[in-house]
């Protein structure tokens, strides 16, 4: 469906690279994230496959079409959630959807159950004007004004970012059922724990692919054994798993600290955390998540 | 407790609409406070009225001692503010920005340099001194944005979703200088909306529609609400808000 | 076609929704005229002016007593010299000179006439207008006054002389003008403020990424404020109608047909500057910077174009204030018809059709 070949894209002058050498493809029908933080050339990317940009170097299709020139058919079939609230501040929710709808040649009635589920959480306040509604409210209505027109394609340029967690999680059962009905997905996201709702992933940092796989098997590839470590005070803790000198990599999360050792074996440290005072220590072994490949990926 | 924050039914009233109603608590020195909430559940309300940006309706409250109705110019010089909004000045360099911040907060020409001189040794920045900050990469401007908030030695921080969009190796590392702040007595109140950086704090508090619906530790909200982590913890609080807009 | 319509009533519930723009859209023309018209028609009193008597014999006393008792002047009596009085009128100091020649009496005894010089300083026409009727009719009122007494009329009669503004342009002048400013800024300003302000929302983008004709876009977009300024056009000159007795002398149609073409050629440069610009202030101030300043200046209703140089006069040309002032002043102040404003019509033609193209090829498909 979407497919970029040695994509490379600069900016003022040649002076600042966003995105170096990018080559990926995404299937029909599934629901691809590119992953990773601001600056990894995540939108630069979006706007390539858009057709709002064009790239420095390297070719790219979007449902058959080519980026550069045959943006017209693309801009006829895609649906585009740019990164920013992009929808008119002063007009009403219903009016926003209808504008589009007309835009795209189409009715709200038309498209109507393709976008029922998401428009009916917020249809009680369509005449409230799109400037004041909560974040959560304005991704739903934003998402609304991509699908009316039932595109192939839905390119969701980081739809979560700033949003609260509960409207995170409707947004992403929305994508699910979005993905039943046959459209391919393209969505980007800062986190990580968004990745493993995705059927395959690309973790992008720098303007580079540092991998591209199913999340499953990203997580597999995962070369060391690693251990969460709890204790009573967990920023004592960081300092002294720290200064072990068996200790290859540690990360701070949350309550526990994600640990891999040089030998990979957790034998001695026990002992040597008791030593130093800490209590309800305790040091398993676990399975590894997508933070935890990224953080790896990026160290080396 | 050393209170640094104490809160009496602090409370803001928009016409019908009660943004914050009748928060009470209390931040000791040196905590690490997280203040969360989702959308509309009248957290930027309560920060507002915090900073000194917005008077209460009705309430008491006493930011570093000083009153939140009669004082605010004084809470405003003794706390340091940081937004992702907030940043640096993009086409200053790094000592510049040092410079004019420490130049609003009132501090001495003398204070300023040492004080550039210890930042820039915290970040590992001393070769970037004279760098324009729009050079830097965000991570390097997040921490930097960070420290210069501080750079006036405030009792308080408070700090509005520092981390958003940020790789997760300078997320950590932004939370070492959280807690390289905190172990220098400076009290942290931060929100963010990553689950997992709400357990680097010392205590919680989730506001729902306008009232804090938990405040503890995050061991005790886990331990109380029977969940894992803290993103249960706060699904659970969250998704039985009413409040959708605004 | 019912996307372009909807595409239009979208952009007008922009333009009504956004209460400062409205506020300038409509406020600024009303009050633009109503200052203009009012601010000028006072009556004006105590104007100091001078008499300078070189005759000193005993009808200029008497005149100059009767000029002095009237309430509209103030006689400032101790500028005699000629060189002090021009003095006195570059600083401002006077408004008015009345010179006496020698053997004033004498002459008006021998010859039953005799003149009397009257310079004014016309640089607010409307004022020296003023005083010299007030001057006028003081001087006819003594002359009946004298003839009474005497068995031949006699006839002292002002010489005027008008200083710095001999073709005294006033009202009349100030309409057009007025006309042609807001009618430019309002379609320059606002026109590139729209897009631009599309632009920096980021809705421009979601635009691009579909179906929608760039035409379109552009085409939406200048619509409100092209019925919103001939709407404006109707406003000034009823206006002007009621208040300032200046009524179109020509064909109305001509003159709101020559208005339209003016009108689209501001909003085409409007447009123009959209497509440079990256933010609203940038339009804004681009349109201030480079429209206004050479409507004000080079349209020739402030400052007389053929006084200026050279270089400056050429370029007026390529100002379209200029050419629709003309067809203004030929069409409402002198009820011209097509025959006399043919080659301004052309010019604004030419300007509004090769602006228009130029912008619609210039217009970025693509964010960069």
């Amino acid at each position: 469906m979407i497919t970029l070949e040695n994509i490379k894209k600069t900016y003022n002058k040649g002076t600042i690279t966003a995105v170096k050498n990018i080559s990926f493809a995404v299937n029909n029908g599934e629901i691809f994230g590119l992953i990773g933080p601001d600056g990894a050339g995540k939108t630069s990317l979006f706007r390539i496959l858009t057709t709002l940009l064009l790239a420095d170097e390297g070719r790219a299709t979007v449902n058959g079409f080519d980026v550069v020139k045959q943006f017209r058919e693309i801009r006829n079939c895609v649906g585009y959630m740019p990164g920013r609230f992009s929808l008119y501040q002063d007009l009403t929710i219903e009016e926003n959807l209808s504008f589009f709808a007309t835009v795209f040649g189409t009715t709200i009635r038309e498209n109507y159950n393709l976008i029922k589920d998401i428009y009916q959480q917020i249809e009680p306040f369509k005449d409230r004007r799109a400037g004041k509604l909560s974040g959560g409210m304005k991704q739903k209505l934003a998402l609304c004004c991509a699908l009316i027109h039932k595109p192939d394609v839905l390119f969701l340029d980081e739809p979560t970012t700033g949003v609260d967690v509960v409207s995170r999680k409707e947004f992403w059962e929305m994508l699910k059922r979005l993905k039943a009905q046959g459209i391919t997905i393209l969505v980007s996201t800062p986190y990580m724990d968004e990745a493993k709702l995705c059927d395959r992933i690309g973790l992008i940092q720098k303007g580079e692919i540092l991998s591209i796989d199913t999340p499953a098997n990203i997580v597999g590839s995962f070369p060391e054994k690693l251990f969460a470590i709890k204790s009573s005070n967990t920023y004592q803790l960081l300092h002294d798993v720290r200064d072990f000198p068996d200790t290859a990599s540690c990360f701070a999360f949350g309550d526990a600290l994600h640990v891999t050792f040089k030998d990979q074996s957790d034998k001695d440290i026990s002992e040597y955390l008791c030593a130093k005072g800490h209590t309800d220590l305790v040091i398993e072994s676990i399975a590894p998540g997508i933070e935890d490949c990224f953080i790896h990926l990026l160290k080396n | 407790m050393d209170a640094v924050i104490k809160t009496e039914k602090l409370t803001k009233r928009f016409g019908n609409f009660i943004a914050a109603n009748e928060l009470t608590f209390e931040v000791g020195k040196g905590e690490i406070f997280g203040f969360l909430g989702a959308n509309g559940a009248g957290k930027t309300t309560a920060m507002r009225m915090l900073c000194g940006l917005l008077a209460p309706s009705s309430g008491k409250a006493s930011i570093a001692g000083f009153d939140i109705y009669t004082q605010t110019e004084k809470i405003k010089r003794n706390i340091g503010y940081m937004s992702q909004k907030f940043s640096l000045y993009d086409n200053l360099t790094v000592s510049e920005n040092i410079r004019f911040y420490g130049g609003i907060y009132g501090m001495t020409r003398k204070d300023i340099k040492t004080k550039t001189q210890s930042l820039l040794e915290v970040l590992q920045l001393q070769n970037e001194a004279k760098t324009l900050v729009s050079e830097l990469p965000l991570g390097w401007k997040q921490k930097l944005s960070f420290l210069v908030s501080i750079v006036h030695d405030p009792e308080i921080v408070f700090l509005d979703e520092p981390t958003g969009g940020v790789d997760p190796v300078t997320r950590r590392q932004f939370w070492d200088l959280i807690y390289y702040a905190a172990n220098k007595g400076v009290t942290v109140f931060v929100t963010t909306h990553y689950m997992d950086e709400a357990e680097y704090c010392n205590r919680v508090s989730i506001m729902v529609d306008g009232v804090i619906a938990a405040l503890d530790s995050p061991a005790n909200l886990k331990k109380n609400y029977g969940h894992e982590n803290m993103e249960d913890v706060f699904y659970e609080l969250a998704r039985k808000a009413k409040r959708q807009g605004d | 076609m019912k996307q372009l319509i909807i595409f239009i009533k979208k952009e007008f519930l922009h333009v009504f929704r956004d209460r400062k723009t409205l506020l300038m859209l409509f406020g600024l023309p009303i009050a633009q005229i109503v200052l203009f018209g009012f601010a000028l028609s006072n009556e004006i009193k105590d104007s100091k002016i001078v008499v300078a008597d070189y005759s000193k014999d005993a009808v200029t006393t008497k005149l100059t007593d009767k000029i002095a008792a009237s309430k509209y002047f103030d006689v400032e009596y101790n500028l005699q010299s000629a060189s002090q009085i021009e003095a006195a009128f570059k600083k401002g100091t006077i408004k008015m000179a009345i010179v006496f020649p020698e053997n004033f009496a004498e002459d008006l005894m021998h010859t039953n006439k005799a003149t009397v010089q009257v310079i004014a300083d016309a640089s607010d026409p409307n004022v020296a207008t003023a005083i010299t009727n007030y001057v006028t009719q003081i001087i006819n009122d003594f002359n009946s006054q004298l003839s009474n007494s005497s068995p031949q009329p006699l006839q002292i009669m002002p010489q005027i002389q008008m200083l710095y503004n001999p073709e005294l342009r006033g009202a009349p002048n100030f309409v057009p003008g007025v006309m042609a400013l807001v009618l430019m800024l309002v379609c320059t300003m606002m026109t590139s403020v729209a897009i631009v302000k599309e632009k920096e929302l980021g809705t421009m983008e979601i635009l691009l990424v579909s179906p929608f004709k760039p035409l379109y876009i552009i085409i939406s977009k200048l619509t409100p404020y092209l019925i919103i300024s001939v709407v404006n056009l109707f406003v000034i000159l009823i206006l002007s109608s009621l208040f300032l007795d200046l009524q179109v002398k020509g064909s109305v149609l001509l003159l709101v047909f020559g208005s339209i073409l003016f009108i689209l050629t501001s909003l085409s440069i409007g447009l123009l500057l959209s497509i440079g610009a990256k933010t609203q202030q940038a339009a804004m101030a681009g349109s201030l910077m480079g429209m206004m300043l050479p409507t004000m200046l080079l349209t020739g209703f402030l400052f007389p174009i053929e006084n200026m140089p050279i270089a400056l006069q050429l370029l007026s040309n390529i100002v379209p204030s200029r050419w629709y002032f003309l067809i203004i002043k030929k069409v409402m102040l002198k009820g011209l018809g097509f025959s006399a404003v043919w080659k301004e019509i052309s010019i604004l033609t030419v300007m509004s059709v090769s602006l228009f193209v130029l912008s619609l090829r210039r217009f970025k498909i693509r964010l960069q």
